[in-house]
């Protein structure tokens, strides 16, 4: 693992602290789908980030995209763009938005949406096939869990 | 000389993990010397799909699943296809009969598989193979239905897909079905489960390509039921159908619904023209 950007990220990912985690249903995506402020209130934590994106039961990212610095994890797809110097064409607000949910960015994308637990079709309880109460859903990764992605993204720069 | 040997490997390793890109392969597939057509038009009801060749999941696979099914002896599927001869000939239930009885050997099944699901006149309703193989036991036997998407249901779906295989699907879409197909299609499209991924979103979408270790095909079921390596059994339609809405994150819908019966309709009119292959064998 390369974790040389890790320090740059924090530093880029300093935002005013918010107290609790916002709400799925209260963040603000701009025009763009773009999210200005941490999800968490916290700073994001890049190696537990990297962690989550090769995590089946969590981010599962590589399961569509390709990403050279997760090598070590196997069997990457080619459903999304390979994510190789994402960080250096993505801000970490752009980012924030796409992976809490890329719809707002990429309308009708397959990608699905990481920070949202409401407006499903027969959600499920997890991967068991039975039904989930809507009001019982939890969003596939926490509001910390964005963050710490988001600051891996950003240690994605070009060579 | 140095050099190039390292950008080579460097190149190696960076793709190995990715998996090997590129669509349906250009293999033909023959069982005993038999053709079989494994791509061919898409027909016309798809045109709005942007797919103009449907291509059989065998086309997917690696060579050496691919080379289990070209030969009966090598298909593991073929054991269940000999049990379920046994259930052919075995009289069960009140009326002391066996399929045998009324229906004669198995090749009198021949073309069955091609036309199914279709509509039954007399009871007003689509019938998958599988309702129309429980309603015989059931109403003609007396006997037990076999659960939807058990062993013994996908061994006898396996004997009568045989005595068709190599022959183009070719399910009607029109007249009585036609709302029943029109469901199925709007399922098809529904983008179910908190991935809020449909049918369509791997199997229109992204066919030919990798999620994961997964080789994306179009979801085409002329080689059901399946043996599956993963599970070492004979598969049912319904029963891989749940599975893929199951990994949507989603409520799945039960073998044997209505919702699973208007989609296997739907799925099956869209490899019209493909050969059944019954019973394939996959990953
Ligand atoms: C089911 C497949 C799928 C999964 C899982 C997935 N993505 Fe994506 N992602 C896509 C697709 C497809 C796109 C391209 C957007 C579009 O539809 O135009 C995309 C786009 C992106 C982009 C924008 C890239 C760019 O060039 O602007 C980022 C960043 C991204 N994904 C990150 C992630 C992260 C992080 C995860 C895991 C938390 C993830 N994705 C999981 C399919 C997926
Ligand atoms: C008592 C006689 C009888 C027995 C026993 C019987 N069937 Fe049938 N079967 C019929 C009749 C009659 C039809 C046509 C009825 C209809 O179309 O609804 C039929 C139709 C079928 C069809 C549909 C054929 C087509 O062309 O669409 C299948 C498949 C089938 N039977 C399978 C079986 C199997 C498998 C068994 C044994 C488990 C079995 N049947 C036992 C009388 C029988
Ligand atoms: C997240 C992606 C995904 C979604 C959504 C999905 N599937 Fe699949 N499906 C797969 C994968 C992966 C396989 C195994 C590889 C292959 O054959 O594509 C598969 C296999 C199949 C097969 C077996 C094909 C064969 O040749 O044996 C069928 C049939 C199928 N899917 C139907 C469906 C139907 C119908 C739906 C919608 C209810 C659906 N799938 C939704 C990923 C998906």
């Amino acid at each position: 693992m390369k974790l040389t950007g890790i320090s740059a990220a924090v530093v880029l990912c300093a935002t005013a602290a918010i107290a609790n985690p916002i709400a799925p249903g209260e963040v603000q995506y701009d025009e763009y789908g773009a999210v200005a402020a941490s999800l968490s209130g916290s700073d994001g934590d890049a190696a537990n980030g990297a962690k989550i994106m090769v995590n089946r039961g969590k981010g599962n990212c590589v399961a569509c995209h390709a990403v050279t610095a997760l090598n070590d994890a196997p069997f990457h797809g080619e459903v999304g763009p390979s994510l190789d110097g994402v960080g250096s064409y993505r801000s970490a607000e752009e980012l924030r938005g796409i992976v809490a949910n890329a719809k707002k960015m990429f309308e009708g994308t397959v990608m699905p949406s990481f920070y949202k637990t409401s407006g499903f079709i027969r959600p499920g309880d997890g991967y068991t096939g039975k039904a989930a109460k809507e009001e019982d859903l939890m969003p596939i990764l926490t509001a910390q869990e964005i963050e710490d992605v988001v600051a891996f993204l950003l240690t994605l720069q070009d060579s | 000389m140095k050099y190039k040997a390292m950008t080579a490997f460097a190149a190696l390793a960076i793709s190995a993990p990715i998996a090997f890109a590129g669509g349906a392969d250009d293999d033909t597939l023959a069982i005993d010397g038999q053709e079989m057509i494994t791509k061919t038009a898409a027909p016309a009801h798809m045109e709005e799909t942007g797919i103009d060749t449907i291509i059989s999941g065998w086309h997917f696979r690696e060579d050496d699943t691919q080379s289990m099914q070209a030969d009966t002896f090598d298909n593991p599927g073929m054991i269940a296809v000999d049990q379920a001869m046994d259930a052919w000939n075995t009289v069960e239930g009140s009326a002391e009969k066996s399929c045998a009885s009324c229906h004669e050997g198995p090749e009198s099944m021949q073309g069955v598989r091609a036309v199914y699901p279709k509509w039954n006149e007399e009871a007003g309703e689509v019938r998958t193979l599988a309702m129309q193989i429980n309603d015989c036991r059931t109403n003609q036997m007396g006997a037990d239905a076999y659960k939807y998407d058990s062993g013994p249901m996908a061994a006898m779906e396996a004997l009568i897909a045989v005595q068709s295989r190599g022959m183009p699907v070719n399910v009607a879409i029109d007249g009585p079905v036609a709302e029943t197909w029109e469901k199925g299609k709007e399922l098809y499209y529904t983008r179910t489960g908190q991935l809020e991924l449909s049918c369509a979103s791997c199997h229109e979408e992204n066919y030919g390509n990798y999620i994961r270790a997964d080789h994306l095909s179009q979801g085409q079921i002329n080689g059901f039921p399946t043996y599956r390596l993963k599970n070492a059994k004979l598969n049912t339609v319904h029963g891989r159908f749940k599975g893929c809405v199951r990994d949507t994150r989603a409520e799945t819908y039960s073998p044997g619904s209505p919702e699973f019966v208007a989609l296997e309709l739907y799925v099956a009119s869209r490899g019209n023209g493909l050969s059944v292959e019954g019973p394939s064998v996959r990953n």
